[in-house]
């Protein structure tokens, strides 16, 4: 019998009874950690599975390419769709621009005094401002004080202001991991700051921006509460012709027919929610794939 | 010393004044530069208009309104005559669904964020790391649609009550929701920890564990607070997924198993019934500014805790 034994000579690395106690009691937390993170993740694979099952008999070519009837019970969701693109594309208009330029401000001209400090803190701020706010300053600043009235341009506006700092957080990253060493090269031949970013640090950051561009779309498709007191409507079978029309919205659609209609058929929110949840994660996937890229290639 | 040519000497002041011209490569390099800078006020000028937006919407019958009622009062009551506008019901039901959710994510995001961060390894951690993203991506009304269809009828069976919109059923959800942001702090929080710290400890004949729990988490402690700080502001701030899923009763709840309301949801659902500048619509905004204040302090406060120890 193998009775445990004192270790014959210091060479002899087999692992003793404590040692092998050890390991095993290092599996078992391991496995525990890893069963509460599975335990995270399995309710939202639950989720998935159980919104393809009961959403899956509402899709439908007509679904999409039609027109909501009966209160959204029946029928398609083509105004919301369309709607959808139209807030989606102001609000990308909106932030864009201003987003990025505010990274660029941050990573290449900002010293590190009281106002970059002060920008941060607002950053920060801003994207921890409920999204019920951002409705409040919606109605007050753009439908109201802007006389914008309740129109795709109020909404687009207020989805603006909030994924704002999603595009600075996403593109100032990129440009920082532009190696300084391309900046000076630039600068000894003579070009100006802007010459600089513009020629060289902008292109070699195009992965950070889309994702920014990514990210904002997925957050204005999703988002509910910014939009339904500033240009979003609960019926309008009409797609809109300018950024003054009011406009359906997939996600408005969502909570309408999901609450405020009765005898909607079980199959149509869920119908509806496997549609939005499709293009928010094939969006996010895409963002995830080039972060990952640009990860791969920071070697430069 | 010879005088020199006329034409010669005009040409050299045309030169003179052509390099001390600003060129267009200089306006443009300003223009830029003066854009940019636009870009960057913005942030601080949409918080500042945030405020000062919501705060002079509600100004008016902030003057007449007793802030005692107001916060202690039972009863919120603003369509019947006279109305009553006691908030005391919402802020406690977004107090109780808040720390339900906090009970639910705070434990999992934890355990999360210490596998992933400390025990998953290569291609298993990448892809723990996607799915807790895309978790994080789910919108917010596909949330409440489970919390309306999916939760409700469980909870029912489960606890056998007949009421299965409630404060477990929104704090259920709304710790889903915030459980992904904690994780992604948190393990930001631990990635922090230098790693001589952990070899040191591996070398005295640590086990994993040991290391974890005696040596990397003490060492996270102001980073992971500040997980939990931005995991309450968002549970905190959540309006459509609550609204679906709490019941939205507007009384103070008194057990995980009642009906409950809270302050986002009730300025949602209440907001599209207001005449523009009542008094109903004004409250509304008075609610939305203790909002904005609240998640004000808390962001202030976990950025704070970030920031000082990165500091030292």
């Amino acid at each position: 019998m193998t009775t445990p034994q004192p270790k014959a000579s210091p060479l002899d690395f087999r692992a003793t009874g404590h040692e092998r106690r050890a390991l095993s009691t290092q599996k078992l937390v391991r496995l525990g950690f890893l069963g509460v993170t599975l335990l995270l993740l399995l309710p939202v694979l639950g989720i998935l599975v159980t919104l393809l099952v009961e959403g899956a008999p509402g899709l439908s070519l007509e679904f999409f390419l039609d027109e909501p009837r009966k209160n959204g019970a029946q029928g398609g969701i083509f105004p919301a769709l369309v709607g959808t693109i139209w807030l989606t594309a102001v609000a990308l208009a909106v932030a864009l621009p201003t987003g990025v330029a505010a990274a660029i401000y941050l990573s290449e001209y900002a010293r590190d005094n009281w106002l970059t400090r002060a920008i941060q803190v607002a950053i920060v701020n801003l994207a921890g401002v409920p999204s019920i706010v951002h409705a409040l300053f919606g109605v007050g600043a753009f439908v109201h004080f802007m006389r914008f009235g309740t129109s795709i341009l109020a909404a687009g506006c207020t989805l603006a202001v909030m994924t704002l700092p999603v595009v600075i957080v996403a593109t100032r990253e990129s440009l920082q991991a532009v190696p300084r060493a391309f900046r000076e090269a630039c600068w000894s031949l003579g070009a100006t700051r802007w010459q600089t970013i513009w020629r060289v640090v902008l292109p070699n950051s195009g992965s950070g921006i889309l994702t920014g561009l990514i990210l904002v779309v997925c957050r204005a498709v999703g988002e509910t509460a910014p939009i339904m007191f500033t240009g979003a409507v609960a019926l309008r079978v009409l797609t809109p012709e300018s950024v003054f029309d009011q406009t359906m919205a997939l996600s408005y659609h969502l909570y309408v027919v999901s609450t405020q209609v009765s005898e909607v058929p079980r199959h149509v929110p869920f119908a509806v929610a496997l549609t939005l949840i499709a293009v928010v994660l094939a969006m996010n996937a895409v963002a995830i794939y080039f972060r990952m890229r640009l990860r791969g290639r920071k070697k430069w | 010393m010879a005088p020199q040519p006329p034409q010669l000497s005009a040409r050299r002041a045309q030169l003179t004044a052509r390099l001390d011209q600003r060129d267009r490569t200089w306006w443009i390099d300003f223009a830029a530069r003066a854009a940019v800078l636009l870009g960057g006020l913005s942030a601080i000028l949409f918080i500042g208009a945030i405020f000062v937006f919501i705060a002079t919407q509600g100004l008016e019958l902030m003057g007449r309104l007793s802030f005692g009622e107001f916060l202690f009062g039972r009863h919120w009551e603003p369509t019947v005559e006279p109305p009553a506008y006691g908030a005391l019901p919402l802020l406690a039901g977004t107090c109780w669904i808040t720390g339900v959710a906090m009970l639910i994510a705070v434990p999992l995001a934890f355990c999360a964020a210490i596998y992933v961060g400390e025990f998953a390894r290569g291609k298993q951690r990448e892809w723990l790391k996607i799915l807790i993203e895309l978790l994080a991506a789910i919108p917010s009304v596909v949330w409440g649609v489970i919390g309306l269809h999916l939760m409700k009828p469980i909870i029912q069976t489960v606890f056998g009550v007949q009421v299965g919109l409630n404060v477990l059923n929104a704090g259920i959800i709304l710790g889903l929701m915030a459980a992904p942001i904690i994780t992604t702090i948190a393990e930001d929080a631990l990635k922090a920890v230098p790693d001589t710290y952990r070899e040191a400890a591996e070398a005295l004949g640590a086990s994993r564990w040991q290391v974890v729990w005696r040596v990397v988490l003490p060492h996270a402690r102001p980073g992971l607070s500040a997980a939990v700080l931005l995991g309450i502001g968002r549970a905190f701030g959540e309006t459509i997924a609550v609204l679906m899923a709490s019941g939205h009763r507007l009384m103070v709840p008194t057990s995980i198993f009642d009906s409950a309301a809270t302050v986002t949801a009730t300025i949602a659902a209440e907001l599209g019934e207001t005449a523009t500048g009542s008094d109903h619509y004004q409250v509304l905004f008075v609610l939305g500014l203790v909002l904005f204040l609240i998640t004000f302090v808390i962001n202030l406060l976990a950025d704070w805790i970030v920031r000082g120890r990165r500091s030292r």
